[in-house]
């Protein structure tokens, strides 16, 4: 079977690809929003908190045996401490100054975690053994989608929707919108606002942490795999527009999936292709395609 | 001040010990040097107001209070209770409760989230139903965005969210500016049934006629500072003076 003269089995299988992507380019951006939302902070140290994440997953397993499931839930806890660290010994000090002093702080943190992992492991990967329960496929006819993939695709679509859900149905989230708004009022009520800054940066680090035990098994484990990823989806992020939840969500899988099409129709191009759309994007509206202009 | 608000204002303080009682209290913006030694009393159940010119002082007055300016001295008794050097949410936790100038109604909440943001700090604060009463517009907002609103509702709105709380004194910046009559009316109703529920409210007006109606007594703040108090009662025989304060 062809479509457009290609094998509907490559077709599905860069489609797939894609999708597995864009779960982490939605993933990843979606904390970066939610914390530039609250801090007006960009959080260039993301991806070495996803690389922080895969790496605790691989420590658990290789020195304490602790399994996949259980660094599901640890590894995000881990390392959005360390973000609760870094947000009250470095970051609230930056708010009141320009959105440049909070990029360079996490730049320059991301280049420093980076080089103390490169240290240690070199930059050839860890291999993170896929958990047994995830062995083998599922045969869907036109093709086999292995159970780990489908996996990744089902639960980051579960956080992408839980986390939307915790900012815009909830209690919480009325603070979270609110505090994005107007943060010196909300506190003015009685909120502790200082403190959820605080909380609310460990999350997005403990989202990127969570992205990055899922990519574990799927891509080795090495110090640079955030720094690769963080690019694209900083492109990601500025397509979708700043600080908007539902569109890093739809923007990071659209994308992925874009971008899988472009390696099945014109491979030359799949690496450029998500700068060129953010290209185009920026042209015709500079605030994202789901950004609000300030 | 005059000796004779001196006096009275030593005299309140002496009937009891008043809500909120501020003492020498000095504000700054950065550099500037705002509020320069502003002493006055509230006492519980009274409805207050700080009258003077744009730019006198009213709005930082309310916001020292409140913890919201970015350095304040002196001394705010609340209760008895210092909180001068409090963070503004310790403050709200106090029992205080504050409206803006600009109403901070905010744009990703509705109608209903907007009223039902500031926690419950303490008992005996209105029901959601009980605000509706007063507003009864609101009610039928209530999945509108909260900037949706017209002038009016959102002010409604902006006073609604804080008589949930349970808060005891309120602190309301012209809460008039801007508004049609009628609504200007329902508001200074609104006023005078939460004075007879026990709410203490101190009010910044720029409209003396509004504030006549409502309150029991009036400070005049200039340049950062007291100039005078008039007793409600007091006003007419005090009106050259009031409109020299003024300048209208
Ligand atoms: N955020 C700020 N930064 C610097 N100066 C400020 C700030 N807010 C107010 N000011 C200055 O402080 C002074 C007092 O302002 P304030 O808002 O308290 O006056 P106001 O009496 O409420 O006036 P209005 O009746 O116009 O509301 C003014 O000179 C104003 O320019
Ligand atoms: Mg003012």
């Amino acid at each position: 079977m062809d479509v457009l003269g290609i094998p509907t089995q490559a077709l599905f299988g860069q489609l797939l690809i894609g999708l597995i992507n864009g779960a982490f380019y939605a993933m990843m951006s979606l904390g970066l929003a939610v914390i530039f939302g609250l801090l007006n902070i960009i959080n260039f140290t993301h991806g070495a908190q996803y690389m922080m994440g895969a790496f605790c997953a691989w420590f658990l397993l290789e020195r304490a045996g602790i399994g996949y499931w259980w660094s599901l839930l640890l590894a995000p806890v881990i390392v959005g401490a360390t973000g609760v660290v870094i947000e009250r010994t470095m970051l609230s000090r930056l708010y009141q100054l320009d959105h440049l002093y909070g990029l360079l702080l996490t730049f320059g943190l991301a280049l420093i975690i980076q080089g103390v992992f490169t240290n240690y492991y070199g930059s050839s990967g860890q291999p993170y053994r896929l958990p047994e329960e995830f062995a083998g496929a599922f045969n869907l006819g036109f093709m086999f989608l292995p159970k780990y993939r489908a996996w990744v695709i089902v639960a980051s679509l579960l956080v992408c929707f839980g986390t939307w859900f915790v900012i815009e149905r909830t209690k919480l989230g009325s603070y979270l919108r609110a505090a994005t708004e107007n943060p010196a009022l909300v506190q003015a009520f009685g909120v502790n606002v200082p403190r959820m800054i605080t909380l609310t940066y460990g999350a997005g680090v403990g989202l990127a942490a969570l992205a990055g035990v899922m990519a574990a098994p799927i891509y080795s484990v090495n110090p640079q795999m955030g720094a690769n990823l963080i690019i694209v989806v900083f492109a990601v992020v500025v397509i979708g527009g700043m600080g908007s939840i539902l569109g890093a969500i739809l923007t990071g899988f659209g994308l992925g999936v874009v971008e899988g099409l472009t390696k099945v129709f014109y491979p030359e191009a799949s690496n450029t292709v998500i700068f060129v759309i953010m290209v185009l994007v920026l042209l015709v509206k500079p605030a994202g395609l789901f950004g609000k202009e300030r | 001040m005059p000796e004779a608000a001196v006096a009275e204002t030593a005299a309140t303080a002496a009937a009891g010990a008043p809500l909120l009682s501020v003492r020498g209290l000095n504000a700054w913006y950065g550099e500037s040097h705002i509020l320069h030694g502003v002493d006055f009393d509230v006492a519980a159940g009274e409805v207050v107001t700080l009258l003077g010119r744009n730019g006198a002082g009213k709005t930082t007055t309310l916001r020292s209070i409140m913890g919201m300016v970015p350095r304040r001295e002196g001394s705010i008794l609340f209760e008895g209770e210092e909180t001068v050097r409090l963070a503004s949410n310790r403050i709200a936790r106090r029992g205080i409760a504050y409206c803006p100038e600009e109403r901070g109604i905010f744009a990703s909440l509705d109608v209903d989230e907007n009223l039902l943001l500031p926690p419950v700090v303490r008992e005996g604060g209105l029901t959601v139903s009980q605000i509706f009463e007063l507003f009864p517009n609101l009610q039928e907002r209530r999945r509108s965005q909260g900037t949706k609103l017209s002038g009016g509702e959102q002010q409604m709105l902006a006073i609604g969210r804080i008589l949930r709380t349970g808060a005891r004194l309120l602190l309301l910046d012209e809460p008039t500016e801007g508004l049609a009559p009628v609504i200007v009316q329902q508001i200074g109703r609104t006023i005078a049934k939460l004075k007879v529920q026990g709410f203490t409210i101190l009010l910044v007006e720029q409209n003396f006629r509004f504030a006549a109606t409502v309150a029991d007594r009036h400070y005049v703040i200039e340049h950062g500072r007291v100039a005078d108090m008039i007793r409600n009662a007091d006003l007419d025989a005090n009106m050259d003076k009031l409109h020299d304060y003024l300048g209208v």
